[in-house]
């Protein structure tokens, strides 16, 4: 379990995070949302005792990770944003080094090595330069060197920065494979990664905690939460129609397809079925029809705006 | 092995895996035998010692050991591998020590490698091997102690040719800061202490005496307090900067 109490970091005079405190469980991945510069990466470097905090205090499984840091950072896996390895070592090399300095002795080097090298899959650059891979493998790279002692804690900075769809995948897989009994923390910027992988999303902006919940809980803040999508065919004259319908909140036509509308739902509850009879009714020539669930983004860039304007008065 | 020896390790493997060790040690070999032949006179003195091989090494090192020490943290710091390193269950010291005793060993190896010469004395003539045997770790360590103002000035930058220039400079004062030439410049009413500890503080101090086979334990007891106090102002300097 990782305790974070009113954790403060200042540089000079710049408040990178102000007064942030969450608690995450065992089995949570939790998706660190947040625009650029909002401190997630300052945040993960303290977490992971790269950087001390100015005030407040980060437990891992009750060792704080300023006073007792060897043995929180033994419990954590970290990789950190770019993925840095040292260029000039083999993949190999490069994981034995790492097994060396997480404890591993003898004959558990190889095997451990192996172990992630299989996991990750790097058999093919297993004695290539590190400085020579493609960006992708020198991430894997990165995930390899952070999972290899099974770590409780595992701590990634944009782990899919940069990857091609199918890498992505992989690493989104992989994720969700490890993640039963640890604590997973991710940052990233891709609103979708949060939905695919994450059982908790938390945004900050300016520093402070902006939103907390599950990626459901957030979506259904949105404006979009059960709000009903439909493209017609041909011309019909929908606004008319639902203009009347109880808990129809209000019509949107789409600005680059005349023919698509988006039936927002008054207070989030659902009109799927009023709207789906009068569609009935009224003959809509239909070509497709969805409910949304809301929008992360949407979520996502309410929050932190109106966070951003906070600080600007 | 502790994380000390494994971080010692991989230092001392990477740079035996770019060309950097051997350019070092080929270049060192190379200039020590001009200084040593051409400009010292080796042969001219017909006297069986290595005076006049160990009286260039402080010049030689002055532009020698910034070159491998530039890198030790300002690259660390430039790809980022710095935070990688710190986050791993591993103490600052160890990083700090790991790092300085690889470029030491490296700098000893080439050290070591200039052994011929030390032949070619014997072969010639009947040197006191012991006086040798004291210039040599005397050398040694003041190289150690070069590459620790190189270690802290590589700790505060992130751009190495900073650190080289940072470095030359620093070692250059402290090289000189016994020698007669700058001494004689301080006006007369400056207190004899004052100019004792500057002297004291100054590499030649000690080196030459070490050199002439004046074995003081005083002498590596200096160099040695000398790279710690280095070592723990790089550690510090780490520690602040790392940040940014």
């Amino acid at each position: 379990m990782i305790e974070i109490s009113h954790l403060t970091k200042k540089f000079d005079q710049f408040v990178a995070i102000d007064d942030l405190s969450v608690s995450i469980r065992e089995g949570e991945v939790l998706g660190f949302l947040g625009p650029n510069g909002a401190g997630k990466s300052t945040t993960m470097k303290v977490i992971t005792g790269f950087l001390s905090p100015s005030s407040g205090r980060v437990t891992i499984d009750g060792h704080d990770i300023s006073t007792a840091a060897l043995e929180a950072k033994r419990l954590i896996g970290y990789l950190p944003e770019g993925a840095p390895s040292y260029g000039d070592m083999t993949t190999l090399e490069f994981l034995r080094f790492i097994a060396q300095v997480r404890g591993f002795r003898g004959v558990e080097i190889e095997q451990k090595v192996d172990q992630v090298i299989n996991e990750v899959a790097l058999q093919t650059v297993r004695d290539q330069s590190i400085e020579t891979l493609s960006k992708g493998f020198k991430r894997r790279v990165g995930l390899a060197q952070a999972i290899m002692h099974d770590p409780k804690v595992l701590i990634l900075d944009e782990p899919t920065d940069g990857l091609d769809p199918n890498q992505k995948h992989h690493v989104r897989a992989l994720i969700k494979s490890l993640a039963t009994d640890k604590i997973v923390i991710i940052s990233t910027h891709i609103l979708e990664e949060v939905t695919a992988v994450c059982s908790r999303a938390v945004i900050i902006a300016n520093g402070k905690i902006v939103a907390d919940g599950t990626p459901s809980e957030l979506e259904s803040q949105s404006r979009f939460h059960q709000a009903i999508r439909v493209t017609l065919t041909d011309s019909h004259d929908l606004v008319a129609d639902v203009a009347t319908l109880p808990g129809v909140a209000s019509v949107e036509v789409e600005e680059d397809n005349r023919l698509a509308y988006t039936i927002f739902a008054e207070g989030g509850a659902s009109i799927f079925s009023q709207v789906s009879e009068i569609a009935q009714q009224k003959h809509w020539p239909i070509s497709e029809f969805h409910v949304e669930r809301g929008q992360l983004e949407d979520v996502f860039r309410s929050v932190t705006q109106q966070s951003e304007g906070q600080t600007n008065e | 092995m502790s994380n000390l020896g494994i971080i010692f390790k991989r230092e001392l493997y990477s740079y035996f895996a770019t060309p950097l060790a051997y350019v070092f040690i080929v270049i060192f070999l190379i200039t020590n035998g001009i200084f040593t032949f051409d400009l010292g006179g080796f042969f001219l003195r017909g006297q069986a010692d290595l005076l006049p091989f160990f009286g260039f090494h402080p010049w030689l090192y002055l532009f020698m050991v910034p070159a491998i020490a530039m890198t030790l943290w300002a690259d660390e710091r430039k790809t980022g591998t710095i935070e990688l390193l710190l986050t791993l269950p591993v103490r600052l010291v160890d990083a700090v020590l790991g790092k300085f005793l690889a470029a030491w060993v490296l700098t000893g190896i080439a050290l070591t490698l200039t052994f011929p010469i030390w032949v070619t004395v014997n072969y010639l003539g009947d040197p006191d091997n012991g006086v040798i045997v004291a210039a040599y770790l005397g050398s040694w360590f003041m190289a150690g102690g070069f590459l620790a103002i190189g270690s802290c000035m590589s700790a505060c930058t992130k751009n190495s040719v900073i650190a080289f220039i940072l470095t030359v400079a620093i070692c250059f004062l402290f090289v000189i800061m016994g020698s007669p030439i700058l001494l004689n410049t301080f006006p007369s009413w400056v207190p004899q202490w004052l100019v004792d500890a500057f002297s004291a503080m100054g590499f030649l101090t000690h080196f030459d005496s070490i050199a002439k086979g004046v074995l003081d334990i005083r002498d590596f007891l200096f160099f040695s307090v000398f790279i710690g106090g280095w070592l723990l102002a790089s550690a510090i300097v780490i520690e602040m900067k790392k940040a940014n």
